[in-house]
């Protein structure tokens, strides 16, 4: 259409502000975005950073609440921004097509997958609608989704997170558009399921020869999928490169501090001075059995990482320890005495030296309670602590998760996302606990956020000598903190031991995919990957 | 059988199980009203022999409990017992059943509910479904602000008001309802035209913001934002990928009103003389005549139930993931 030179989106000193206490903030400040034909940019960043505001605005669209104030967004030779809604219209879900994070929440729940996939193609009517149709199920084929003739019939509660993820892929190429933006389509899946869908997008990304927009904050992701970075921060570009030389020899200061998170390690102990055993437990929601006869040990002073899947049972096991779901079968040794199976049947004490802090600080704190009254009410419940004694403890314990007390006063809703878990884990150490149980409790925050909590629960570790049972799916958290590990797998135990024998092959076939799976900071990570899994079937 | 079969069945059940749970609190309740049906007609002058024997052939004289066991075991068979009316000292008996004294005010009562049923509900899910569309204009704020003002207004005075203004001022329409079965159609709607009018806009400003309000809650969802990233249409967007998630509250607050169009409206038949059930059932609250209060409270509380099954249904069958599940 354009000669090859011409770059298919130029996206020119963007400004976008977004409405917010009543007044503009600015989100994104001044940035350019070159895109060709077939090309794939990465965009990488901490939330907040604008990377979904930048990748919406490539489409020419603003959330409700933002604006553009200044700027060009250039797409195959037409100002986008100066045009009117309708003929932007146009050219979204055919030229311009965006595959959102949560498959599971961007696809409507009343109408079927194949009608959704269709859905602007036939609009637009590029193409007899029974040709699309037939178009939909060639693709489902090509992203390797099972039974691709029947599963458009499927409504979205219907099918896995993986499986919608694909299908929304398939949706965004149905038009064959010349863009898709990709805003964290992996984010949301499992790391076994991730490298599923990335290689299908991979795959169809490049059959197609269509230019990409691929946001994440996790940076071996975007290793795999992009052909440059951007890095954003604040609203502002940080830098740009390739993505081989961006990986070996960041320029920024910041991006560097991005690349080396991962690098937190802690040297494996072990101990046989058990705090806390589950025997053959069974447990079962209704009449769905989800634990068979799982046996987990932790050591005193230690961290046992559980790792392993959505639905393997994981959070499942701590619901049992902590009391909320008494098992079925089994028990639950906690210094050396058998835990009664119920909540109401343990004693304060008991409950006490069991503590728990949750993915979602969010939802884990009332959100009408300031921070004083969160962190106080352990204090008084199990302490019985008032007055001079009590403010005392609550200064203490505010030092140790490295706050000060100008947060005594404050709601839940003034804290980050870093600082609400830190709140947690305050709470959960005024109880002066032996074990605490933490449920995925990083996977929301940002990558430099998680190192400061990690680094944080393993200095209170230190000093404390607490034991956590630390549930996560994500490896590279299992490596940084753990002593042992504990793989489950459909409700049961693969196995457990210390972090250097389960990381170490020969592996269990089922561990050996988990932790294959794990996107490593090499661009060529998933083509070697694919080439060694080459042959076998499910992928 | 199908699940959704299933749900239906259970809720049917359940049903009849609520019609008499509230079977026993309308007689109970009747029972606690002041005052004797024996005394109210034979009057203060009486004999206690008199009202005695008055009382016995109408059963009074039974324990409540077996009273209420041979209403229900009646009703059961359909029959809805006699009228106390029509009776007196004199021992003449001109009474008549009680499903023949309803029959004919029911069928009144459901005409001018169906009638306005039809006017409000597609007028207030398209004012609804507009608004929503047009959000924040100032269609949706004149919207809102007229219906508003309907609806905070006595129903008396919106009547008085379209009397006056249909009735007096322009001969439109006439300010008496009274209808009889032998009338035609055309002549019946005429009638019924203003009652119909003040119902409409009593309870389409309630249906209106719901629709609105669901629409609007939904228009926060990712999917409703994907939609509009595939090149949906604002009304596109509220039409396809919003409103088939949205029926099942917007049912919920029709079956409300329509039931409240059988059950609420004696104060709209007290303005235009309308001969509807409402009417009857405070004339019989005031003449002592149980088996007609029983009745129609009975009715009532059928009306409701009913109702509110079929929007519950309604919010199954369209929702996939109980009609079509994993």
């Amino acid at each position: 259409m354009n000669d090859k030179d011409q770059p298919l989106l130029q996206m020119t000193d963007i400004h976008i502000e977004g409405y917010s206490d009543e007044r503009w903030h600015p989100i994104i400040k001044g940035v350019d975005l070159e895109l060709r034909r077939g090309q794939v940019l990465g965009i990488i960043g901490e939330s907040g950073a604008g990377k979904s505001t930048l990748g919406l605005a490539a489409m020419g669209f603003a959330r409700s609440g933002c604006r553009f104030t200044q700027g060009q967004v250039v797409f195959d030779g037409t100002d986008l921004l100066t045009l009117k809604e309708s003929q932007r219209r146009k050219l979204w879900g055919t030229r311009i097509a965006y595959v959102a994070q949560s498959a599971a929440a961007a696809f409507n729940p009343a109408h079927r997958l194949i009608d959704q996939t269709i859905e602007s193609a036939t609009r637009s009517q590029l193409r007899p609608e029974g040709e699309s149709r037939q178009d939909a199920i060639e693709l489902y084929e090509s992203l390797h989704l099972p039974d691709p003739a029947n599963i458009g019939e499927r409504y979205p509660h219907q099918v896995s997170g993986g499986q919608l993820q694909r299908v929304m892929t398939a949706m965004a190429m149905s038009s064959r558009p010349d863009l898709i933006i990709f805003d964290e389509p992996t984010t949301a899946l499992d790391v076994t399921t991730q490298v599923e869908v990335l290689a299908a997008m991979r795959e169809i990304v490049d059959q197609y020869h269509t230019a990409a927009i691929y946001i994440t904050h996790d940076l071996s992701v975007v290793a795999q999928m992009a052909d440059e970075i951007k890095v954003l921060r604040y609203g502002e570009e940080v830098e740009q490169a390739e993505t081989r030389s961006m990986l070996s020899a960041p320029k920024e200061e910041y991006t560097k501090s991005l690349w080396s998170v991962r690098s937190l390690e802690k040297p494996e102990s072990r101990s046989d001075d058990i705090v806390l055993a589950l025997k053959n437990i069974d447990a079962a929601y209704g009449k769905t059995q989800v634990l068979h006869g799982i046996n987990i040990e932790l050591p005193r002073g230690k961290t046992v990482a559980v790792v392993g899947e959505s639905g393997s049972g994981k959070s499942t096991a701590a619901r049992v320890v902590t009391g909320l779901l008494p098992q079925s079968q089994g028990t639950v040794m906690f210094n050396g005495e058998v835990l009664p199976p119920s909540l109401k049947d343990r004693s304060p004490d008991q409950l006490r030296r069991i503590q728990m802090i949750y993915q979602m600080a969010d939802t884990a704190m009332n959100p009408r309670q300031t921070v004083e009254n969160i962190i106080a009410r352990p204090l008084e419940f199990f302490h019985n602590m008032k007055g001079r004694e009590k403010e005392q403890r609550l200064l203490e314990l505010l030092a140790m998760i490295e706050l000060d007390e100008s947060f005594l006063d404050r709601l839940p809703a003034e804290l980050s996302g870093g600082q609400k878990q830190r709140i947690c884990i305050a709470r959960a150490l005024a109880a002066e606990p032996d074990v605490i149980i933490c449920d995925e409790v990083t996977s929301a925050l940002d990558q430099i956020v998680q190192e400061g909590i990690l680094k944080l629960l393993l200095r209170l570790q230190e000093e404390f000598g607490i034991s956590y049972l630390f549930i996560t799916h994500d490896i590279a958290t299992v490596k940084a903190i753990s002593d042992e590990i504990v793989v489950m797998y459909q409700g049961k135990v693969v196995e457990q031991g210390l972090k250097s024998q389960i990381l170490t092959p020969p592996h269990p076939e089922y561990t050996e995919l988990l932790l294959s799976s794990v996107p490593e900071m090499d661009p060529d990570w998933l083509t070697g990957l694919l080439e060694a899994r080459d042959g076998r079937a499910g992928l | 059988m199908h699940p959704v079969l299933v749900t239906i069945v259970k809720r049917l059940l359940l049903g009849v199980v609520t019609l008499f749970v509230v079977s026993a609190i309308i007689f109970s309740s009747i029972s606690l009203l002041p005052g004797d049906f024996g005394e109210a007609v034979l009057g203060q002058a009486a004999t206690e022999d008199t009202v005695a024997a008055f009382r016995k052939e109408l059963g009074l004289d039974k324990p409540a409990p077996a009273r209420y066991l041979d209403w229900v075991k009646s009703v059961a068979k359909g029959d809805l017992g006699t009228s106390f009316s029509g009776r007196s000292a004199s021992g003449q008996d001109r009474s008549r059943s009680v499903a023949e004294m309803i029959a004919p005010r029911l069928k009144n009562t459901l005409f001018l509910a169906s009638v306005t049923a039809l006017i409000a509900v597609p007028l207030a899910l398209f004012l609804g479904l507009t608004a929503a569309l047009y959000r924040n204009s100032w269609y949706d704020r004149s919207v809102n602000v007229t219906t508003l003002t309907t609806i905070s207004m006595p129903e008396f005075f919106v009547a008085y008001v379209l009397i006056l203004i249909f009735a007096s001022l322009w001969k439109v329409f006439p300010s008496l309802a009274t209808v009889d079965i032998d009338m035609a159609m055309g002549e019946r709607l005429n009638r019924i035209a203003l009652p119909a009018i003040t119902l409409t806009l009593v309870i389409v400003a309630h249906m209106m913001r719901m629709t609105r309000a669901a629409i609007i809650n939904l228009l926060a969802s990712p999917y409703i934002e994907m939609a509009r990233l595939k090149g949906a249409s604002r009304s596109e967007v509220i039409l396809k990928h919003a409103l088939p998630n949205a029926w099942a509250p917007i049912a919920t607050v029709i079956a409300f009103n329509l039931a409240y169009l059988v059950v609420g409206v004696v104060v709209v038949e007290v303005v235009f003389v309308y001969p509807g059930i409402g009417q009857l059932m405070v004339d019989s609250v005031s003449s002592r005549d149980i088996p007609v209060v029983q009745a129609c409270a009975l009715i009532f509380a059928g009306t409701y139930i009913l109702l509110n099954l079929i929007a519950d249904v309604i919010g199954i069958v369209t929702n996939p993931r109980l009609l079509h599940p994993r």
